[in-house]
């Protein structure tokens, strides 16, 4: 059984196909409609060009755990890096119209937290059009019968045996408001992230987050919540915030602001020697292409703290394209510019579009397992890969919380879930091989006593009476408070005001009413359902935030900065950039753990988890920071010097990464 | 509705939904009034209507019920009739509505699929066509076997367009000869004999721009071309090609302007070099 029909699910879907496989695939939506279709700007590889440039595979994933802050377990990274060329390679081999070359090769592009053009794409559709080839090769095998598909369906949670091991999934038909029991061997969830959480988003309607918290108040684990991705370049809208993919900025894209607040001239008229492009200034190596976290604070600040937001009434700041050839953009770019023209009803290609951050992608997501190999990969077929805590439930795509870490880099979403769909199917295939007893040997009162209970539910909140909460403004009201206290700044004494405000919008969403009682289509109860799923998720975050005392990737906590050096005096620049890095040594020690979470009925319990760095040791992430030099050379003679002590061949274990000789 | 906020703008914004409590069922006009905004679009009008769950006048009614996912027009979920124009709610800006007509805003569902509430209809049909043309690259292996032929940039040109029909039914909905097929489960039917009367039903309706498209798509890519003769075949059985009446209305409503009449035409050559050649073979 597989949930959800974006690119991680429907790669899990037809790899489980090929596999001689029988595959239900579940989805809210018809699976070509999945969210995979709003990403826009490609997907990352090393490639022929690149590698010619002195690029390989450890420096992509080099660039992914650097970027992600070092949060993330390594193996599993450097399996997908390793797979990324493979992964292109397939999707080209199935119709993908990726840009070309004039000579007929992949045309690539620059994105953020890389100084290579790793990135294919087709035009700015890019996770349409792989999303497309994906439910095309789904639909082949329904044709042949090894797919069966349940879309307007909504998964209503696992089912677990007494041994808590996941035998199947309840499932609620959107139409009929039928409630069935899905016996199965292995449950994959591969359901997106959690955007609606924060109202307001990049993500689609479906991005309720609600299937992996009906997972996670079963007992599955939930890992760095508190990691959400702030996307720098968003369109604000009414009812969506829309994205503007990097790759503007991949393609030439320049963010600017007026030197003048609020400067009233048109931004055409406002000669370059008074615009502040400050992304560029102040990252002179990445420039425009600096990791999201780090765009996003400083669009932020440029707002917020300087004042300098293009207009008064309200927070954006210049995306500006008109310096590139138009019939240029509209082939490379085409799809984004017309969103932008359609609901903006300008046209970006000559005249600066005006942006600001959105929540964007959850970094975090269901705890999920791997096999490591000796040589740091991963055991690729073993069911290891990619399980929850829950024996036989699996999480996928952006729903699980490896790959990205502390923030993830632009255009490796669309890899690390059409990896992750891959490869956990050849871990299936041996789950059913070695498993003793099978979902058909289960008895059937496991299932009817779960459709049972889950019946009850439906029909209990059906008859709620009395309440008078309305569920569409207390998600309002749950969005505004995630929005002001867990995106771009954290505090602890907002952290706090959050947690007590969404225990009591909870408790309020308890006494919801609902305007519709009927049994057809009843959209009114479905959303009620998802929005009590949000609280759990939501407390999640807010605690993790609350809890974690320092800044990495897109967490970000003013009190707990590492500061820039400040002396102009070598000897004294040179004691504090040793300071610096006594403190970030004690903050690794402390902090570099994964925020684990479990649900015990009320409110999350966190531990925390030990990364696996053994491949690519935590370096600090000095980009653009004021005495970048000489904390890097003070942290380099460490990393000699522990490399040294420790007697080991020190190749892969150097500050300077290099590829080791076994790979 | 006389009163404006002082800038020529309206104080509320009436809509006019035409909704439908179930299949089969006589469908209603309602209405609803929600305060102006700035900037609203369609979507965030429903989201409106469905918070506020009461009619102009003053009743209590269930909230309307639509399809909807990414509001970005990139899903195809949304499609409906707006002011009577079949396209995407979410792309459908209400400043711009009112332009055109500032008294009220008229909502309903497509007319060619059947209804199943409101604003929601049951576009299955659509994908069944893409499996009648076989919409896809039949590849041997998703095991890694290189990269995919290479493929100059003319062509890729020329497919990209294609490739971004997200299957949202206005093609068909501005059709004169997709006629809408609307079966009803009978008694004792299975749910599985039931969706397979339903396909057959489909495969003998007209197939429609759109996939006659993903057709053309397919069988101009290097490795789509090998199973080509089969989604001609596709094209011209019964509830294909031969029914397009040239209308050309499909192209105009296309919210992605894609070439549909030029992928009719080079479907259309394509059903007669095959008809030619079947001719003399046999």
């Amino acid at each position: 059984m597989v949930i959800g029909g974006g690119l991680a699910g429907l790669a899990a879907t037809m790899k489980l196909a090929e596999l001689g496989i029988d595959v239900d695939l579940m989805s809210l939506t018809p699976v070509k409609r999945s969210h995979s279709v709003c990403a826009q700007g490609g997907i990352n590889s090393c490639n022929d060009a690149t590698r010619q440039l002195g690029d390989n595979e450890w420096k992509h994933f080099d660039d992914t755990v650097y970027g992600g802050d070092f949060l993330q377990h390594q193996p599993p990274v450097k399996e997908m890096a390793y797979w990324a060329p493979k992964v292109i390679d397939l999707m080209d081999r199935l119709g993908v119209t990726f840009n070309r070359t004039p000579e007929g090769f992949l045309y690539r592009r620059r994105f953020g937290g890389t100084l290579y053009k790793r990135t294919a794409f087709a035009g700015a559709t890019t996770g349409q059009q792989l999303l497309y080839a994906l439910d095309e090769q789904v639909r082949r095998w329904e044709c042949e019968g090894k797919v069966t598909k349940y879309e307007f369906w909504d998964f209503l949670g696992p089912i677990l045996d007494d041994s808590g091991a996941c035998r199947g999934c309840l499932g609620q038909d959107l139409v009929s408001m039928e409630i069935r029991a899905f016996p199965a061997d292995a449950v994959i969830l591969a359901t997106g992230g959690c955007g609606l959480i924060y109202g307001r988003s990049t993500m689609s309607m479906v991005c309720t987050g609600s299937a992996v918290s009906r997972a996670f108040q079963a007992g599955a684990k939930y890992g760095n919540g508190e990691f959400i991705q702030v996307h720098p370049t968003a369109i604000p809208g009414a009812d969506k915030l829309r994205l503007m993919s990097e790759s503007a900025r991949g393609e030439g894209g320049r963010v600017w602001v007026p030197k003048k607040a609020q400067d009233p001239r048109s931004p055409k008229d406002i000669p370059e020697s008074e615009r502040y492009y400050f992304l560029e200034e102040r990252y002179p190596e990445y420039g425009n292409l600096v990791p999201r976290d780090i765009a996003t604070r400083e669009i932020f600040d440029i707002c917020v703290n300087d004042g300098l937001s293009v207009e008064a009434g309200r927070q954006c700041v210049y995306l500006d394209l008109t310096h590139i050839d138009p019939q240029e953009l509209t082939r490379k770019l085409g799809g984004i510019l017309g969103i932008y023209e359609k609901f903006q009803g300008v046209d970006p290609r000559f005249t600066p579009m005006k942006i600001f951050p959105a929540v964007h992608y959850s970094m975090g997501g269901l705890w999920a397992d791997y096999e490591r190999t000796a040589e740091g990969g991963l055991q690729i077929g073993s069911p290891r890969n990619h399980v929850t805590n829950i024996p036989a439930l699996y999480a996928v795509g952006e729903c699980d919380y490896q790959y990205h870490g502390g923030n993830r880099l632009g255009a490796n979403s669309l890899l690390s879930c059409i990896f992750s769909g891959l490869i956990v199917a050849p871990g299936i295939e041996n789950l059913l091989a070695s498993q003793e007893k099978t979902a058909a040997d289960q008895t059937g009162s496991l299932y009817a006593s779960a459709v049972r209970q889950a019946q009850q539910q439906h029909d209990d909140l059906l008859k709620r009476s009395g309440g008078g909460e309305n569920p569409y403004l207390l998600h309002q009201q749950l969005g505004d408070v995630m929005t002001k206290a867990a995106t771009v700044v954290r505090n602890n004494a907002q952290l706090d005001d959050a947690i007590e405000t969404v225990n009591e919008l909870a408790a309020r969403a308890e006494k919801c009413s609902l305007s519709d009682s009927g049994n057809w289509t009843n959209q009114n109860v479905v959303f009620t359902k998802s929005l009590l799923d949000m609280f759990p998720i939501a407390k999640t975050i807010l605690k993790g935030a609350r809890q974690r005392d320092e800044c990495r990737g897109a967490h970000y906590k003013p009190a707990f900065e590492m500061p820039s050096l400040k002396s102009d005096e070598a000897a004294e620049r040179r004691r504090e950039a040793e300071a610096w890095c006594d403190r970030f040594e004690q903050n690794i020690d402390k902090w570099l753990k994964s925020t684990v979470a479990t649900w015990n009925g009320e409110q999350p319990d966190i531990v925390y988890e030990d990364v696996d760095t053994s491949l690519i040791p935590p370096r600090p992430r000095l980009y653009g920071l004021v005495g970048a030099e000489e904390i890097d050379q003070v942290w380099k003679e460490r990393q000699r010097n522990r490399d040294k002590s420790a007697g080991g061949n020190g190749a892969a274990k150097s500050g300077d990464v290099k590829e080791p000789a076994a790979t | 509705m006389g009163s404006t906020n002082g800038n020529g703008k309206p104080e509320f914004i009436t809509v006019r939904i035409l909704r439908q409590d179930g299949p089969g069922q006589e469908s209603y006009w309602e209405r609803h009034q929600v305060p102006y905004e700035p900037e609203l679009n369609v979507i965030s009008l429903l989201q409106k209507v469905a918070a506020q769950a009461r009619s102009v006048d003053g009743k209590q009614v269930a909230p309307v019920c639509w399809d909807c996912n990414c509001l970005e027009e990139v899903c195809g979920a949304c499609t409906m009739l707006v002011n009577g124009k079949t396209r995407q709610s979410c792309s459908a800006l209400v400043d711009r509505l009112l332009e055109d007509n500032s008294n009220e805003i008229e909502l309903r569902p497509m007319t060619k699929f059947p209804v199943i509430r409101d604003l929601m209809v049951d576009r299955g049909r659509v994908f069944q066509a893409l499996k009648k043309v076989q919409a896809w690259i039949p590849v041997d292996t998703y095991y890694d076997m290189g990269p995919g032929p290479r493929i100059a940039r003319k062509e890729q040109e020329q497919a990209y367009p294609l490739s971004e029909c997200m299957s949202c039914g206005c093609c068909l909905e501005a059709c004169p000869q997709y006629t809408k097929v609307e079966l009803t489960q009978q008694d004792g039917e299975s749910a599985e004999d039931f969706e397979a009367r339903k396909a057959k039903a489909y495969d003998h309706a007209f197939i429609g721009a759109h996939a006659i498209s993903q057709a053309v798509l397919f069988n101009s890519h290097p490795t789509g071309k090998g199973n080509a003769d089969d989604r001609v075949d596709a094209l011209t059985a019964p509830g294909g090609i031969q029914l397009c009446g040239n209308a050309q209305n499909c192209v105009a409503v296309c919210p992605k302007h894609i070439p549909l009449t030029t992928s009719i035409a080079r479907a259309g050559r394509a059903a007669t070099v095959r008809g030619l050649k079947r001719f003399f073979d046999a």
